[in-house]
């Protein structure tokens, strides 16, 4: 995954980011199925490498394949990135130990779900019994943001990129008209 | 886009049933296996996407039409939130599906099946809504460029 980071700092070919970006996704997946959260590697695998992945391309097709040249140094964007990962490693030090028993993440909730979600749901993946019957709420709202994102996206598409589109590839045409 | 290369029509079409019922699979199988409507969303979405690539995008909207799809994004909000409303109206809390069945669990697993289809329909279609818009416009830029060169040849 660091090999691959780098690849993606390093790269100026964008198809190449992007196909570095579905690389990540799919370690990342494979990370997920270690911890033993298939649900969850399953949708990194689908959503990360797959679909956007897809998306990533469609939109190179509108765009240039090479990075444009930097406009101001890096230096900001590096030292808020060390900082937010400096503030997110120290917080991570006052968590309990990976799989700890007695943790309080284990503790609350989650003994009564093992316990009680197959034959309270019928259900025997906890996982499923839990997003959509538990914390059905949670998934309501996950749905909503979904449905949100893809009608704001089809307002962006349908009326702010079109007629912005169109004066620059007439803006494109007229020195080459001119030229002939 | 690539509708020339014989090679990705041929195992395009190969490939596109068995992506649609590994989707049905992981969305009628999530009580029991991994996954549920968001992965079984995607992956029919990646089916359909898949043949707009390779075919064409006119082509994938000839099996389902732009229309549809904007007409699939809110359904899929509207039968999960009808389903609490459905639940509410029964008698119990918002979201309880407990009231569906003979028994509470029957109705628990017929609520989540409905649930889950209702994440399906909305994430599947917004993917496509999504691409479709996406792919439109690159095929507008085409269009515009094929425009081009032949003016500038002229």
């Amino acid at each position: 995954m660091v090999i691959t980071v780098v690849g993606i700092i390093r790269a100026h070919n964008l198809f190449a980011v992007v196909m570095l970006g579905g690389v990540y996704s799919f370690l990342m997946a494979t990370v997920m199925v270690i911890l033993d959260a298939v649900d969850v590697s399953m949708t990194e695998a689908a959503v990360g490498a797959g679909m956007s992945t897809v998306l990533l391309l469609a939109v190179l097709h509108l765009t240039q394949t090479r990075e444009a040249p930097l406009r101001h140094t890096p230096a900001i964007p590096l030292i808020v990135c060390l900082l937010t990962g400096g503030a997110l490693v120290y917080g991570t030090l006052d968590l309990p130990p990976f799989g700890e028993a007695n943790a309080p993440q284990n503790q609350h909730v989650a003994p009564y779900y093992i316990e009680n979600a197959e034959h309270e749901t019928g259900s025997p993946n906890i996982v499923t019994a839990v997003l959509a019957s538990y914390r059905g709420y949670d998934t309501l709202g996950e749905v909503t943001v979904i449905f949100t994102a893809g009608i704001g996206v089809l307002i962006l598409l349908a009326s702010g990129l079109r007629p912005r589109r169109r004066k620059n590839v007439d803006s494109e045409q007229d020195p080459k008209d001119n030229a002939a | 886009m690539m509708r020339d290369t014989i090679i990705l029509r041929v195992v395009t079409k190969l490939l596109l049933p068995v992506i649609l019922i590994f989707a049905l699979y992981v969305q009628f199988h999530g009580d029991y296996g991994p996954g549920g409507g968001f992965q079984a969303g995607v992956a029919a979405a990646a089916a359909i996407i898949l043949y707009g690539m390779v075919f064409g995008i006119p082509a994938a909207q000839h099996v389902i039409s732009k229309s549809v799809v904007q007409i699939m994004i809110p359904l899929g909000v509207l039968i999960f939130a009808g389903t609490g409303v459905a639940g509410l109206l029964l008698g119990e809390n918002y979201l309880n599906y407990s009231p569906f069945g003979s028994h509470s669990e029957a109705g628990q697993h017929l609520g989540i099946l409905i649930v889950e289809a209702g994440v399906f329909i909305t994430v599947a279609s917004t993917m496509l809504a999504i691409f479709y818009g996406f792919g439109g416009l690159a095929d507008e830029a085409d269009a515009a460029a094929a425009e081009k060169s032949e003016e500038s040849e002229e």
